[in-house]
């Protein structure tokens, strides 16, 4: 029973992830740079929104308590999420974005390669399919990060801004716990601390590509995988569960 | 419409007689039902209403966004958010069809996104008016998908051949729009009394702004005649109205909910139903600019402009050095 609870909780992380991620880039549609953008944006948000569905759905099989995608993402409260600390942060201008997406995406491609070979089928079924749809996220964020960071003073300036940013929040993608422990212990997840080479290799490549400094190792901020998150995630709820909390029991 | 009251520029329908040898040949095409393609020779007055009529068209699309934008982030379920993300993405996706047939009327995307967000150009007056709630989203779909729908049918055969092939396209992501927002509302009439209330709310506020949609009657219209001689506006605004009131108090009635008009009547003899007189000034109000969302619509749309123009920039400056940088390694 003990397996199970680790199970879900380790599910929970990566539904949560997609979940928070896809909405803040739902908050695009309609004001991004350009029609193509709001176009490309919206598709990554929709892939995520749907890997959302099929890690909650299967957390809350695990968990055999009658909790659906939907109950799980609409019926809990900030301290019960398990997303990390970076994909919550606000969308700023289109270079933070990016760079939130770019270091999200680079980690995302090596975890779910990892867990397409997972020894539990469910979990290497969904990870394949996020899998095709997250090397095209890399492939894009990547570019923007090239573009953004070669391009004209102005963006050099605020990708870098961005790039600098946004790094104290990298530091808890590689950081495990006894959930991640377990799940490498039964050959389900992979040791995370052993994604951070090949990460910082994609990184350290491409923002060098892209004209930019590598920010230095330092202080990372960490606790969102335990439920200690920004400020943001509140917010970010209130929108999201709105309808469901102020008409409990309707459906929809 | 999403284009209404399209100007044409001329102040009477010229017989076959007062016709150059070119105008005659074109409009015998036109007549023939031979589509009209980009290279062709066209009178000047085609090619400018049609890039007013298409332009409006497309900033309909880009506008219209924004109000249901409004809900996406606030959607009920992952479905829902999913569908409706997935329904806006769409309309992105028209206005850049329809952009691209403006374009090849010899008009830039930069040049009427600058006409939109100067305020000079005009888009449909419904998406002036605010989503309150979520069943604003499936009125949006039920009333006003359903009202493009009219118009947009009809145009698949219009006489230009990218306007033609545009709305074809587009007239199949509409179709599932306008079932999705019927859906939304079925949900909610079958719901809980407040769902039920909050549908009924969402009707009473959409229907007549619904019906403006279609234009002031235009029977006497000299733009509307010569557009429709063109084969470029296929029925008259009344027709369409008419139409849409048949289709859709039925659905109303089905939905359990009730359409927002004391006059409203089935009417044995005409075989249509006889409604109320729509409230001319308030469209008027609002074509004019003082719609209760016009600024907040447009201020919204230039932010975007402005904001992203750095990203645009970018984007070509790169573009531009990876050009050179090539051109560098060849030589």
């Amino acid at each position: 029973m003990a397996e199970q609870t680790t199970l879900f909780e380790y599910l929970l992380r990566l539904g949560d992830n997609a979940l928070i991620l896809g909405h803040r880039l739902s908050e695009w549609c309609g004001h991004s740079p350009a029609l193509e953008e709001d176009l490309a944006l919206s598709n990554v948000a929709l892939d995520l929104i749907g890997q959302t569905q099929l890690w909650l759905n299967l957390a809350g099989e695990i968990e055999g308590k009658g909790r659906d995608a939907d109950k799980l993402a609409y019926l809990r409260d900030a301290r019960e999420f398990r997303n990390v600390l970076l994909v919550e942060q606000p969308n700023g201008d289109f270079a933070a974005t990016m760079a939130r997406q770019f270091y999200f995406d680079a980690w995302h491609y090596l975890l779910l390669r990892e867990l397409s070979g997972s020894k539990d089928g469910r979990i290497a079924e969904i990870a394949a399919k996020g899998l095709k749809e997250v090397t095209y996220h890399l492939e894009r964020s990547r570019d923007w990060v090239l573009r953004l960071g070669d391009g004209t003073e102005e963006s050099h300036r605020r990708m870098q801004a961005a790039i600098d940013d946004l790094w104290m929040f990298t530091g808890e993608l590689f950081e495990s716990d006894e959930v991640d422990e377990a799940m490498v212990r039964e050959g389900i997840g992979p040791d995370l601390a052993a994604l951070h080479e090949p990460w910082l290799g994609l990184v350290r490549a491409t923002l060098e590509e892209a004209t930019l400094t590598v920010p230095q190792p330092g202080w990372a901020q960490r606790g969102g995988k335990r439920g200690i998150h920004s400020e943001h995630l509140g917010y970010i709820l209130a929108d999201l569960q709105f309808l469901q909390r102020a008409y409990p029991n309707a459906t929809w | 419409m999403y284009a209404q009251m399209v100007k044409t520029g001329i102040d009477h329908i010229q017989s076959k007689e007062e016709m150059s040898p070119e105008e005659r040949a074109f409009q015998d095409r036109v007549d023939a039902d031979i589509k009209i393609e980009p290279k062709e020779w066209m009178p000047e007055a085609y090619r400018k209403t049609l890039i007013r009529q298409i332009s409006q068209h497309a900033h309909s699309e880009i506008i219209g966004m924004q109000p249901e934008g409004n809900w996406i982030t606030r959607a009920p379920t992952l479905e829902r958010k999913a569908i409706l993300l997935a329904k806006v993405q769409d309309e992105a996706g028209h206005g850049l069809y329809l952009y691209c047939a403006a374009e090849t009327l010899g008009v830039s995307r930069d040049e009427l996104l600058e006409q939109l967000n100067s305020g000079k150009a005009k888009y449909s007056s419904i998406f002036n008016y605010p989503t309150l709630t979520w069943a604003d989203i499936g009125a949006i779909g039920w009333l006003v998908d359903g009202a493009a729908i009219m118009n947009q049918v009809p145009l698949q055969r219009c006489s230009y051949g990218p306007y033609s092939r545009a709305m074809i396209r587009i007239c199949k992501e509409e179709s599932f729009h306008q079932r999705q927002g019927y859906d939304i509302m079925m949900k909610l009439a079958k719901g809980t009394p407040e769902q039920k209330a909050m549908a009924q709310d969402a009707l009473n506020r959409w229907w007549w702004p619904s019906l403006m949609m279609f234009g002031p009657s235009d029977a006497d219209s000299v733009h509307s005649a010569q557009s429709m001689r063109w084969k470029i506006k296929i029925n008259s605004n009344d027709e369409l109205r008419q139409k849409f009131v048949d289709q859709t108090v039925p659905q109303a009635e089905y939905l359990g909910l009730t359409v927002p008009d004391a006059d409203l009547k089935w009417n044995a003899e005409r075989g249509h139903y006889d409604f109320g007189a729509v409230n001319w000034d308030e469209f008027y109000q609002v074509i004019a600019g003082n719609g209760p969302c016009n600024r907040q619509r447009l201020r919204t749309r230039v932010k975007a402009y402005e904001e992203g123009r750095w990203v645009r920039e970018a984007a070509d400056a790169y573009a531009a050095k990876k050009a050179a940088r090539a051109q560098a390694r060849a030589a």
